[in-house]
């Protein structure tokens, strides 16, 4: 490998890194602005100058300069001091000093840089550019005055996200920010810009003038408005959360983070259910936890167990769902518990079948990849983006079966029924040819597949194509509590009725919903019991309400769709009279005289683990890529198209329905799509 | 320069014209198919030569042909001073060059006469036909002071010859392009003093030069 002397300092390094790069091995650091590691190299900032030997005897811009063999760089000289003082002061010339008013201030790149290299005061007396502020859509907020033209957002748009919205027009001093007709930016990741931009410009419109960074308690967690499990930081002031960003790991969310799960913590501050209630004479009545838990023990022990049903809902962490396990079929001998209210039919088998075994980060190495059933721009967008970077960057080529949809990227679409796996299997040409030719093909397999009736009948067909072809067989889940519940065998045993069965008419007599809210349970006639955080779908059904927490005022374990398991953390408490989930289920326990052997959340993780190996082992994805599913099936699979669940990506979970950012955005998608139809 | 904005009034639609159409598809069939947007500068100017600007309901008209995202054609148009973002008089546009050797030479002159003659720069004038604009080196400046109007130079104007001409094409005239003082392209003014020997003209001079790698090889 050739070397580099950085600063005198002799660094190896590999082909075709930048200069800035190497200066980086070295453990210098370079300032920037419109450089990122993860965007493609634009260098119109200039604030990285350096000096290099041998060249010409004038600072070059490190970002855009390959590094080479024996070459010396120098990162502090005077003359690139001055260099870099000179280009912050030309881009201040037209930066507006309301830093104090500045959504920025704090985490400002141009804050933090101009302390280094900025002058105290400043030589242009002439008049600064004005710039009109720009309409990009409910999460951004522009204050175009700020601008210093680094175009990372536009980068970010077109490169990352794959949905070209954002433009640089004009020139020269008129250059300008701007979507086109400032219509809204479409993306599921549009929020990132905001983080992206250096400056003030672009902030999150959200959270405008709400907080100061150095006010928030920082916590680091795990988001579950999807089943990816993205790294966060969920910052608190007080008793409320007021932000949710993105942390780097490289393995799944990378830094990215969508709208979604950065936005929709509004929703944790509305339609909270903080009291019991209990409903009588059908209206919902305040109550106190005495009398709620006992209401609630007093109908499970009148009740026939053959007659009871739990269903465990999206946000559900593994402990409450593990304690729920422990008492409704431990203790009361219950049989219909089940984690799927969507209705998937999966899991029960080996724990490779329900997972996405390739890893996210695989999804970097495969070289031929095949939708089933999902559309993963709804279902997980920073998957998505993966995907899109493994077309952009390798033109890896992708199909689907299922409706089609624009995933930002070219996508063969091979038919919307699970026939078109049959014909995919018999065909030669075309996709089937490149996926024989593929040394690592992933089939992914969404709930659209499986979330259906006839969902083991597809998964039968999709799994033996799989097998087949030697594609990895991957699963990819929307709901953040689906494979821990998988895990911990929270489906019906022993002829026990599933969800949906449940849900049905006559399908029980008590129903205790774990946060389930997007099950239907207008044909029920059953006693509901619901704990939850929200006053939503099922709080409005319940007769009983017993408010627990959010997964922000918890901790909590979150199996991600790779098997991954994560701890969420606490960041605030829970709201009013609101406890933990494990914490109700435990009192709940006591009052029916079946008491669960742990006081603490940590005796019920040792249990926990006890039961559970796979709990334990933290951290890391454990699926095998040369897994071979086996599913049986004895029906075949019906004609209906094979479509995503997901049809409005912003109101998926009660916290994002609560949310007045995702209800604005859901607004202006399905306005959007009116319009398309003039 | 200013900030370049579209029009505020823009028509319903954009169509293009058959032969701005067959002209396009000359254009696209130059480059690879999966970077036809290479040819959206042609394009613009081919819309604008339909047009006499270009319109909103285009831009999305070419961003369409060229299967590229509409923002990218506007960053394009709104780059290049020489797209006309607004309608511009269907009769004459005028572009008085008022870089330094037309300064020097009286440019400042010629606009006085359009901005009496027509009204504001870069305005329509009121009965829609004509407008004037002051634009940087149009590259003539041996003609200083001059204007481009439509596709054609008018040089060594004098304020008297620039109202004239604005007056022809007024008139319904097409005045002629080219030299206003009398002189034939940019030859010297009053007589010509250098370059006049015929055998410079005849090929006698250069029979003698020696071209490199014209001796046969070997």
């Amino acid at each position: 490998m050739p070397i580099a002397k950085v600063n005198g300092k002799e660094v190896e390094f590999e082909p075709g890194m930048t200069v800035l790069q190497v200066a980086e091995m070295a453990g210098e650091e370079i300032p920037r602005f419109c450089y990122h590691e993860r965007l493609s190299i634009a260098g119109n900032c200039r604030m990285c100058l350096v000096e290099v030997k041998p060249g010409p005897p004038k600072p070059q811009a490190s970002c855009a300069l390959p590094a080479a063999e024996g070459q010396e760089i120098f990162t502090d000289t005077p003359m690139v001091q001055k260099a870099r003082k000179g280009v912050m002061e030309f881009l201040l010339i037209n930066h507006p000093l309301d830093c104090p008013i500045c959504d920025q201030g704090g985490e400002c790149d141009l804050q933090d840089q101009a302390m280094g290299y900025g002058r105290d005061a400043t030589r242009f007396v002439e008049n600064k550019r004005a710039v009109e502020d720009k309409y990009m859509g409910p999460v951004i907020k522009t204050v175009m005055n700020r601008c210093i033209q680094c175009t990372r957002c536009v980068r970010f748009i077109t490169e990352v996200a794959g949905v070209p919205e954002i433009g640089l027009i004009s020139r020269g001093e008129d250059v300008e920010i701007t979507t086109y007709l400032e219509n809204a930016v479409t993306s599921e990741l549009s929020g990132n810009v905001n983080d992206l931009c250096p400056v003030g410009a672009l902030t999150h419109k959200p959270w405008a003038f709400n907080y100061r960074p150095w006010e928030l308690k920082r916590t680091e967690s795990i988001d579950v408005m999807d089943a990816l499990g993205s790294a966060i930081r969920v910052d608190a002031r007080g008793s409320e959360v007021m932000r949710v960003l993105p942390r780097t790991q490289e393995d799944i969310n990378e830094e990215w983070l969508d709208d979604k799960a950065r936005y929709a913590c509004d929703g944790l501050l509305r339609q909270r259910l903080d009291k019991p209630y209990i409903r009588e004479n059908g209206k919902l009545k305040a109550a106190t936890w005495d009398e709620a838990l006992a209401a609630v023990a007093a109908k499970l022990s009148a009740s026939n167990a053959g007659r009871i049903g739990v269903i465990a809902g999206d946000l559900a962490d593994a402990e409450s769902m593990k304690a729920a396990l422990d008492l409704f079929r431990g203790k009361l001998g219950i049989a219909s518990l089940d984690c799927r209210q969507d209705g998937a039919q999966i899991g029960g088998g080996a724990r490779e079948e329900y997972l996405f075994n390739a890893t996210i980060a695989g999804i970097d190495e495969a070289d031929a990849i095949l939708l089933i059933g999902t559309n993963p721009r709804l279902e997980a967008p920073v998957l998505n983006a993966r995907i899109r970077r493994a077309w952009v960057s390798r033109g890896v080529p992708v199909a689907m079966i299922g409706t089609a949809a624009d995933l930002t990227y070219p996508v063969e679409h091979l038919g919307d029924t699970a026939a078109a796996i049959a014909s995919l299997s018999k065909s030669k040409k075309g996709f089937a040819e490149k996926l024989k030719a593929a040394k690592r093909p992933m089939v992914i397999v969404g709930s659209g597949a499986f979330a259906r009736e006839d969902g083991a009948a597809i998964l039968a067909a999709a799994g033996k194509f799989a097998t087949a072809i030697g594609a990895s067989w991957n699963v990819l889940h929307t709901a953040a509590s689906r494979v821990g519940g998988l895990d911990l065998g929270f489906i019906p045993t022993g002829g026990g009725k599933s969800a949906t069965e449940l849900a049905s008419k006559g399908g029980a007599d008590v129903l205790f919903l774990m946060g389930a809210d997007e099950i239907d349970l207008s044909k029920s006639k059953a006693f509901v019991v619901y704990m939850g955080t929200h006053g939503d779908a099922g709080a409005h059904r319940a007769d009983v309400i017993l408010p627990s927490a959010a997964w922000t005022e918890k901790r909590g374990l979150y199996v991600n769709t790779e098997g991954r398991v994560q701890h969420g953390e606490r960041a605030v408490y829970p709201k009013g009279e609101a406890k933990e989930d494990w914490a109700i289920i435990r009192a709940l326990s006591d009052r029916l005289g079946a008491t669960l052997p742990y006081n603490t959340q940590d005796q019920l993780r040792e249990a926990l683990y006890a039961d559970h190996s796979t709990f334990a082992g933290q951290g890391f994805p454990p699926g095998k890529s040369d897994f071979k599913p086996a599913f049986a099936s004895k029906t075949g699979a019906g004609d209906a198209p094979l479509k995503s669940r997901i049809t409005d990506f912003y109101m998926t979970n009660p916290i994002a329905r609560a949310s007045v950012t995702m209800s604005e955005l859901s607004a202006l998608k399905s306005g959007a799509k009116l319009m398309a139809a003039e | 320069m200013s900030v370049r904005r579209l029009a505020k009034d823009q028509p319903k639609g954009f169509a293009f014209s058959k032969e701005t159409m067959k002209t396009a598809q000359w254009w696209i069939a130059k480059y690879p198919p999966e970077r036809k947007q290479s040819a959206v500068i042609p394009i613009l100017w081919l819309v604008q030569k339909q047009e006499g600007w270009v319109c909103e309901p285009a831009i999305r008209a070419i961003a369409a042909l060229l299967e590229m995202p509409v923002i990218r054609v506007l960053e394009v148009v709104t780059f290049y001073t020489m797209f006309m973002l607004e309608p511009v008089g269907k009769t004459a546009l005028i572009q008085v060059c008022g870089t330094t050797p037309c300064m020097l030479r009286g440019a400042g002159d010629l606009m006085a006469v359009c901005k009496d003659k027509i009204g504001p720069r870069d305005k329509l004038s009121a009965d829609g036909k004509f407008t004037w604009q002051e634009v940087e080196c149009l590259g003539a400046c041996c003609n200083a002071p001059m204007a481009q109007i439509n596709d054609y130079y008018y040089e060594d104007l004098t304020p008297f010859e620039m109202g004239r001409i604005i007056d022809d094409f007024a008139a319904g005239k097409k005045p002629k392009p080219g030299s206003y003082d009398g002189r034939k392209s940019s030859e010297p003014k009053d007589a010509v003093h250098t370059l006049n020997d015929p055998s410079l003209y005849d090929g006698s001079k250069a029979k003698n030069l020696k071209l490199p790698n014209t001796e046969p090889v070997g």
